[in-house]
């Protein structure tokens, strides 16, 4: 049966966000194929994991619990999806990209050999007919990706060298559970049968993951600064608005770049994708690279030197001017007209 | 503590920083011709580490490995001028058009003739594709540890090494035997500049085929006989021994469909100044409708 498989990472017994989103998307893919959705859930103590994982429409969970796979080491995780994979020989196989999806993803197209495509932020089911075969190839994964530093969108595809894998970037599918009493079968993976030495010759000595107390992705508004700012001193003024407002403060990567901001709070292709029911935009140009990661809020206010900015080409209120100056008036004029 | 043999993957790349119209062919795949290019950044941090190993283990052999057309020959001269003992290019027309998985079943073809080796290190990924995947590929297709994403080699034994990694959220560090593969992260130390003496060294290192182009003067082919050190080995298809099937076109199993250009949408955007007036009135339809406040 073709299907389509998610890989989904697990952080202290619970689903990643990631996952999650990754799990909607290939359900949606799935739907389109009229084929099942199949989850690899690998990890340690997941007894009751089946409770997250099923509501988002998975019909089967190959499982694999046991104390060598937390937390994610390559090697153990990768023999043990090859294994599956190979077995299963599913149409389409997700993965975030993520530090984790990012190193296990390759690691198996390269052992499977077959086609692997990174960070896409569209996926969709198509035809397409190959010229040199006078042949059509019937539901084929569109893996859709920014390219060439986002200067263009490629739609990349793969007929011939199967499954189809891609990864996806975090923050960009849309999360939907399909009913919270789905069932899913479950499939318990031997691990023992399936590990050896060699999977096991790297080892951890040291973790130190810390959970960000900046929260970019679910902040309503967003005050994002660009170089435009001019300073980390003129920073400040978007704190002070975005305290005012409830939201959270982002930069673009020239801001990141220029030392005016920390990198967590980086917004656009190579940070985090959000969808604020606000989004100020100060002194940010809008390069592709960092709009990718911005352009589906519901509000975009550009606050900009140059009229010609393409970051006002999508803004619906554009301001001409200078960030010091403007932001300061936003918040005396919010201060004396909110109620 | 014994020396090692440390293999730097090396990638010449498009500036991706200064695209311009002409950069695409039809077909879209990329027409490099038409852009300046660079020592891809995250594979300079890779050489650094490299040479930073063979700082701490004198004896310790640095080579830089390339795949590209020509003028990546650059990336090896670089190499030298950097510090690096020796360098490879694979070039041949027919490896063109390949993809992650293509590319690094040639890389793999080109290392096996290397090895044995102890470490093989990469930039985390590059800026033309920024896929992150010929690392993690080429380990498998070795079947050794991949580490990806290193900050900093903390220490190694004559049988294992100890690096310490920067994921999204945190930092992790692992120890892992020899041989095996370690992808860099931007946030390692940056490249040490190019060394004079060696710039002087090497400034006429050249290829076989870069030798054969007609502007290559007299002079040139008398001292490569003098100085065998200056002529960069090239190795091709027949070289390496790869299989046709598994390189270029026909070995990369992603295709390009279609390539559209970015075209920001307009819809139609309030134009305000910087007046108290414009921005009051604004900030008034934002509290009206609900969007603040």
């Amino acid at each position: 049966m073709k299907s389509v498989f998610v890989y989904c990472e697990v952080e202290n017994k619970k689903i990643a966000e990631i996952s999650q989103e990754l799990l909607s998307a290939g359900k949606r893919l799935a739907q389109k194929l009229g084929s099942p959705l199949e989850a690899m859930v690998f990890g340690n103590g997941l007894k009751d994991i089946a409770k997250q994982v099923a509501p988002f429409g998975v019909d089967k969970i190959h499982l694999a619990d046991d104390k060598r796979l937390e937390p994610f080491r390559t090697l153990p995780h990768a023999s043990i999806a090859k294994e599956i994979l190979k077995k299963e020989n599913p149409q389409i196989v997700l993965f975030g990209a993520t530090s984790v999806g990012r190193d296990l993803a390759p690691r198996l197209a390269s052992a499977l050999n077959c086609g692997l495509t990174a960070d896409c932020t569209i996926l969709d089911i198509g035809d397409h007919y190959v010229n040199k075969e006078k042949k059509e190839y019937k539901d084929l994964l569109y893996a859709i990706r920014p390219a060439f530093g986002g200067s263009i969108i490629a739609n990349i595809i793969n007929w011939d060298m199967h499954p189809q894998m891609a990864t996806v970037r975090e923050g960009v599918m849309k999360k939907e559970i399909v009913d919270e009493n789905y069932k899913a079968e479950i499939e318990s993976i031997d691990v023992d049968n399936i590990l050896k030495d060699e999977d096991l010759v790297l080892k951890i000595i040291e973790r130190h993951i810390e959970e960000s107390d900046v929260n970019l992705k679910e902040a309503p508004i967003i005050i994002a600064g660009g170089y435009g700012v001019g300073s980390k001193e003129n920073f400040d003024y978007l704190y002070q608005l975005s305290n005012l407002l409830g939201g959270e403060v982002g930069g673009s990567r020239a801001a990141v770049d220029a030392g005016f901001i920390d990198h967590n709070r980086q917004i656009g292709q190579t940070g985090v994708t959000v969808r604020p029911k606000l989004y100020i935009a100060a002194g940010i140009s809008g390069a592709i690279q960092h709009t990718a990661g911005m352009q589906e809020a519901s509000l975009i206010i550009s606050i900009n030197k140059d009229p010609e900015a393409p970051m006002n080409k999508i803004a619906d209120y554009v301001i001409e001017g200078d960030v010091s100056d403007v932001i300061p008036k936003m918040i005396k004029y919010y201060k004396k007209n909110a109620k | 503590m014994r020396p090692l043999k440390i293999i730097v993957l090396a990638k010449q790349v498009p500036d991706t920083r200064n695209v311009g119209t002409d950069a695409m062919k039809p077909d879209g795949t990329v027409n490099r011709g038409k852009l300046p290019t660079i020592f891809n950044p995250d594979d300079l941090h890779a050489l650094e580490l490299a040479l930073n190993i063979k700082d701490r283990i004198p004896g310790t052999e640095v080579i830089v490995l390339t795949m590209g057309p020509q003028r990546a020959a650059d990336i090896i001269r670089e190499g030298y001028y950097r510090g690096a003992d020796n360098g490879i290019m694979i070039s041949d027309r027919r490896f063109g058009g390949a993809d992650t998985l293509a590319t690094s079943y040639t890389l793999v073809k080109g290392i096996e003739k290397l090895a044995p080796f102890d470490l093989i290190l990469g930039g985390r990924q590059a800026i033309d594709g920024d896929t992150a995947q010929v690392g993690p590929q080429c380990a498998e297709k070795l079947n050794i540890p991949q580490v990806t994403y290193v900050e900093e080699v903390i220490s190694f034994t004559d049988n294992q090494i100890i690096a310490k990694r920067r994921l999204e959220k945190g930092v992790e560090t692992v120890t892992s035997p020899f041989p095996c593969l370690m992808t860099v992260h931007e946030s390692s130390p940056v490249c040490r500049s190019r060394i004079a003496k060696r710039l002087m060294k090497y400034k006429y290192a050249r290829t076989k085929t870069e030798l054969k182009s007609r502007s290559t003067d007299e002079n040139l082919l008398l001292l490569h006989d003098k100085r065998p050190y200056l002529t960069i080995p090239e190795w091709g298809v027949e070289d390496i021994k790869a299989d046709m099937g598994k390189i270029g076109l026909a070995g990369s199993p992603t295709k390009v469909k279609s390539v559209e250009s970015i075209v920001l949408t307009s819809d139609e955007s309030k134009i305000l100044s910087d007046s108290d007036a414009d921005i009051e009135m604004m900030i008034k339809e934002l509290i009206e409708n609900h969007t603040i406040g």
